[in-house]
């Protein structure tokens, strides 16, 4: 041994960056192409990365995807706007209802539909469940590839119950299809906003618990702190949205700086950090658990009862008893059902913060009931880009780190 | 306080709120770059929820860059790249979704291709062109200039045909057996 204390040299590579040369690493120097997925249990869906190591140290990576490719932008050309609604769901599958709520406003934008006060209330109330839901798989997910497997069970009960809520509203747990154009699918039941409430105490409470557990853990800061960094610079560039942008201090809302729905009327803060690392990314996420928990809160107080349903022959499917007992009503419900309805010549993009970042829908209709154009903006997309910069120089265990708390889901990246 | 505020329809939240600063920048933007801004199509007048910006293709990046940092515009964020097809000649519109992390306002560039002709590209602007612009690729076979890296995105490599084309069939499958293999240059690129 040398008399230098550490025996670790940085080491600069052909491509520039540095990298810590450790000669205890049998393998550090060799160079070895490694290629992780499309069907690893450590990558969140059919994503792929194929990286060059150097020992256990990326050197550089591409990313690959398309393996769910199901061709949604195409369908969405070829089927009527209501047909449409049920392919949303399929986008960001951990946050339907975010979709849901995000296509039925770029429709309604287009028709120039009004949605009744009762129906946005509750669509409000969903989509904020929907974001619980979605960070509660985000952080405990990231958690499991980490090593903390009871984390993530306390998020997934909570997760569960949120689904059985899910379930008395439409019926469905995970492909919920809920809003309809101008309204929604059913109304909330008797004494949903007292389950609501309960959920929502239940669920602070648990939060507080899992944050309590792993947030002062001295192992997660270890493999947090500092890992996966992706600065405000880098952010922009890469046009990230959401939790990840406002982990790196990107004070951007897009239901604050940007309203849509009653966003305007009820209190909520969102929380920013500094330092873009995994760990910050986290504690954004639980914290904005906190939040949407009392927008929840304050929807549940202020909705009362009223139609669900814009009084509009256009988008609003007739009611049964109008359509079996009426000649009009039944032509009515077979031409909304066979020929759809028509939206007027136009163009517009709607945009919502779902649980990842920015979730836009730019419809170019030319006047049929089915649209010229069908773009999807899922902000994974976006996110998965950066990726590759954001682990280069990264140890391969950290790369996992940085995928799972950048929260790509397949769905909505393959559209 | 009245609750009942609207879902923002057509042009109606967004417009009484910008309508003024987008006159502005039209002017200004026309003003600066003359010729090279066919025409603005301003909301009230055209169905559109944002004012479209019709850029000819040769200036784009010049102006995506100056919508970009200029203290006049400040659209510094990239919501999004796509392209429709129009089947009409010129045949393609890209278009640029671009918002304002100052302003909070939106603006959309669009420029016309014909088929075979290729567009500068928006990834030295923003790097986060550089997947957008694949895909545009990808799904219409619009060619990017200076793209620096213009494969398939979503398809597989040996795909034959772009799949948002309007010519392009619903279901036109192509099976492959045998998967996609590492391009190992890709990762000494550094």
């Amino acid at each position: 041994m040398s008399n230098n204390s550490d025996p670790r040299t940085q080491l600069t590579l052909p491509s520039g960056i540095t990298v810590e040369h450790d000669p205890d690493d049998l393998w550090s120097d060799s160079r070895m192409i490694v290629n992780i997925g499309p069907t690893h249990p450590a990558m969140h869906g059919a994503l792929r990365m194929a990286a060059k190591l150097n020992g256990e140290t990326i050197e550089s990576s591409y990313c690959a995807f398309g393996y769910t490719h199901r061709a949604k932008e195409k369908l969405g050309e070829n089927r009527t706007f209501h047909q449409f609604i049920v392919y949303t769901d399929r986008l960001n599958y951990c946050s339907s209802l975010v979709n849901n709520v995000t296509y039925a406003m770029a429709v309604e934008k287009l028709l120039g539909v009004e949605v009744p006060e009762r129906a946005v209330w509750i669509r409000m109330i969903v989509s904020e469940i929907a974001r619980v839901v979605d960070h509660l798989v985000c952080v405990g997910i990231n958690a499991v590839d980490l090593g903390a497997f009871s984390f993530f069970l306390y998020g997934f009960h909570q997760r569960e119950e949120a689904y059985t809520l899910i379930e008395k509203l439409c019926g469905a747990r995970l492909t919920t299809s809920y809003t309809r154009i101008g309204g929604l699918m059913f109304d909330a039941p008797e004494g949903f906003e007292k389950e609501l409430k309960a959920w929502v105490n239940r669920t602070r409470k648990v939060i507080d618990e899992m944050d309590r557990l792993l947030t002062g853990n001295k192992i997660w800061h270890q493999r947090t702190i500092g890992v996966g960094v992706f600065n405000k610079e880098a952010c922009l560039k890469y046009s990230y949205t959401g939790p990840n942008a406002r982990a790196a201090g990107i004070d951007v809302d897009l239901r604050r700086d940007q309203p849509s729905m009653f966003y305007k009327n009820v209190e909520f803060d969102v929380p920013v950090a500094q330092n873009g690392d995994v760990f910050d990314r986290y504690a954004v996420r639980i914290e904005e658990m906190r939040q949407s928990l009392n927008i929840i809160a304050q929807c549940a107080d202020r909705m009362k009862k009223g139609p669900i349903w814009a009084e509009d022959k256009r988008v609003r499917i007739p009611d049964k008893d109008v359509v079996h007992n009426t000649m009009e009503g039944l032509i009515h419900h077979f031409k909304f059902f066979m020929t759809g309805f028509e939206v007027p010549e136009g163009e517009a993009y709607a945009c919502f913060e779902a649980a990842n970042g920015e979730l836009g829908f730019y419809i170019v209709s030319k006047g049929a009931p089915r649209a010229h154009r069908m773009r999807i903006r899922g902000p994974s997309v976006y996110h998965y880009q950066g990726l590759s910069s954001m682990v280069r120089g990264e140890k391969i265990a950290d790369m996992i780190a940085a995928l799972g708390s950048i929260n790509i889901i397949a769905g909505e990246l393959d559209r | 306080m009245d609750i009942r505020t609207p879902i923002p329809t057509n042009g109606g939240d967004w417009l009484t709120k910008f309508g003024e600063t987008w006159k502005a920048q039209a002017e200004a933007l026309r003003q600066k770059f003359g010729g090279a801004i066919e025409e603005i199509r301003m909301p009230p007048d055209y169905p559109t929820d944002v004012p479209i910006v019709y850029v000819r293709k040769e200036a784009v990046a010049e102006v995506l860059a100056h919508l970009k940092s200029d203290p006049a515009f400040e659209y510094g964020f990239l919501s999004d790249i796509t392209a429709t097809d129009e089947m009409t000649d010129p045949r393609f519109e890209v278009v640029y979704n671009l918002f304002s992390h100052v302003r909070f306002n939106r603006i959309r560039v669009k420029v016309r291709a014909r088929d075979g002709e290729a567009v500068p590209t928006a990834s030295s602007v923003w790097p986060a062109a550089n997947w957008a612009e694949r895909e545009v690729f990808d799904m219409f076979g619009i060619r990017f200039e200076g793209h620096p890296d213009l494969r398939r995105i979503l398809m597989d490599e040996r795909w034959v045909g772009h799949p948002l084309r309007k010519d392009y069939p619903l279901k036109g499958y192509q099976i492959f057996t045998d998967a996609e293999v590492i391009h190992p240059e890709l990762l000494d690129k550094g």
